[in-house]
């Protein structure tokens, strides 16, 4: 099914402390997207921004950033699933454009999270989950996720030693990944328990240590896609979107089926962009996961149907996720590694994918000419889940 | 109003099923049941999504459950500095009633275990917020 198509992929730098305003960090990733789509705002039909609002003084940035972007009078509008609001911008894009709407589409996600202090944005980040049930007991990200460790490890036998395994395949490639905010390396002594110098060991919501969490950062992604006529015209390498899942679960934890099986969202995501696609995970060569935290690494895997249910360990500790292994996962370094600037990492992991099945991705490119790639990004916990599929030519 | 007592520290004030809240006072732990099609509610609700009914009554949570996760938070957001470390923990009940709240301060965090058998009391804060907890059983 190629009838949608990646004509142009930008990332600005994550960091910590962007200096300027997000309309200024919007354009550091489409003047990079436009030019390496090689075109003009006068060949964009329509544009769609996703963040995360409640970062932003500005009401509706739709509007604001298409005119700093130079893309008005089309039409623009503003998408939001959290941590995964780029890829349902994706989609949305897409069901534009099979539809016969309009043939080029720019999708812009951008967050300055450090517009705000940690504490807010964690006060913030619990706010994305059930405030009138549930955040009124201190909840946040790291203690939902955990959540979901304590009982995967209980019954699958995980221990922190695997944990630990996927934050040092993260910052192994995000080492070499100059758009990442943490660039330095991570070795098994800096999650030593009690070792005061050991900067990864320090609980933040147990069984999850400090190393087990991404960081908050700012940056913008953009992904510019096309119908099939504009993208044989005006690319010489289309990325096709092949599949598209997404799904949604109850906000509340006291709704949640089961916490030893990771996300639902993952699952049904994966299950229908697999039968739209025509594949299965065995079909993947290359994915980017959302680690926001080491456990989600591993729930992802099993998904994805890169493991069986329990034995995702076995990914990790085999190095069979490395770049050399037989199925690569987040050799950018992932959202441990880059940062997760929330409306901005969507697109991002698309980017990672575009590139390495053009076989553009420098230090980080998968042998073998990767032919089918995947982007699995959750929104919240679980809330929201996407998965898209994408081949080439 | 009412719902702003509701919790450490509550983000909502106004709902329909704030008698919650009073329900707390009284020393109950309650949820909502639609009375036309009988499905129940924890956290309440104030309207059924399986019937469309919004005539609602309040039930006794069970009072025996197994907690089937938790976690220790060393950090905690805006407005809930002073209390970590605070353990939160999901229990069920079984017949598919859950519950999610904190764990009493009285059982250490090294204690504390998936599917340990545990019970659940109101709670009134020194400010008088009012809450209620995971205690052992």
């Amino acid at each position: 099914m190629k009838e949608v198509a990646i004509i142009g992929v930008g990332q600005t730098a994550f960091v910590r402390g962007y200096e300027g305003s997000i309309r200024e960090l919007a354009f550091d990733a489409f003047r990079e997207a436009m030019q390496d789509a090689g075109i003009t705002q006068k060949d964009v039909d329509a544009s769609i921004f996703c963040s995360a609002p409640e970062y932003d003084k500005q009401r509706s940035p739709a509007g604001v950033l298409a005119e700093y972007l130079g893309l008005i009078p089309q039409p623009t509008l503003y998408v939001e699933t959290v941590c995964s609001s780029s890829s349902t911008g994706i989609k949305v894009a897409y069901g534009m454009i099979k539809s016969g709407l309009h043939d080029v589409v720019v999708v812009l996600g951008f967050q300055k999270m450090s517009e705000i202090s940690s504490a807010e944005s964690q006060e913030r980040m619990g706010r994305g989950s059930d405030i009138q049930w549930e955040a009124p007991f201190g909840t946040m990200m790291p203690a939902y996720y955990a959540l979901y460790a304590q009982a995967y490890m209980s019954k699958h036998g995980l221990t922190h030693d695997d944990l630990m395994n996927v934050r040092i395949k993260s910052s192994t490639y995000g080492v070499i990944n100059d758009r990442a905010v943490y660039r330095k390396p991570v070795k098994p002594g800096d999650f030593k328990q009690g070792d005061p110098e050991a900067k990864m060991a320090g609980p933040v919501a147990w069984p999850l240590r400090v190393g087990d969490c991404c960081a908050n950062a700012d940056g913008s992604s953009c992904i510019i896609l096309a119908n099939a006529e504009k993208a044989k015209a005006l690319s010489k390498k289309p990325v096709w979107v092949l599949g598209i899942g997404a799904a949604s679960e109850a906000v509340n934890m006291a709704a949640r089926p089961d916490f030893t099986r990771g996300l639902s969202v993952g699952y049904a995501a994966a299950a229908q962009a697999y039968k739209m696609a025509g594949i299965t995970g065995k079909d993947v060569k290359v994915a980017e996961v959302h680690d926001c935290f080491t456990i989600a690494e591993i729930m992802a895997y099993e998904g994805l149907g890169f493991a069986p249910m329990g034995e995702g360990k076995q990914l990790i500790n085999e190095k069979a996720t490395y770049k050399e292994g037989k199925i690569p996962v987040n050799v950018d370094g992932g959202l441990l590694s880059k940062g997760h600037p929330i409306g901005a990492t969507g697109g991002s992991q698309i980017r990672t994918i575009v590139l390495q099945l053009r076989g553009e991705a420098g230090s980080m490119q998968v042998a073998g000419e990767p032919d089918i790639g995947l982007v699995h990004n959750i929104g919240g916990v679980g809330l929201y889940g996407n998965v898209t599929i994408f081949g080439r030519d | 109003m009412g719902f702003e007592k509701f919790g450490r520290k509550s983000f909502t004030a106004i709902t329909k099923t704030a008698k919650f809240v009073d329900l707390l006072t009284e020393g109950k732990i309650e949820g909502t049941v639609c009375k036309d099609c009988g499905a129940k509610f924890f956290p309440p609700r104030a309207d059924c999504a399986k019937c469309f009914s919004k005539n609602m009554d309040w039930f006794e949570m069970p009072k025996k459950g197994k907690l089937e996760t938790f976690t220790t938070a060393y950090y905690a957001p805006l407005g809930f500095e002073a209390d970590p470390p605070y353990t939160m923990g999901v229990v069920d009940f079984g017949s598919g009633l859950k519950l999610f709240a904190r764990v009493a301060k009285e059982i250490k965090p090294e204690e504390v275990k998936v599917g340990m058998d545990v019970s659940t009391r109101p709670l009134k804060y020194d400010d008088g917020q009012l809450s209620f907890e995971v205690i052992k059983a």
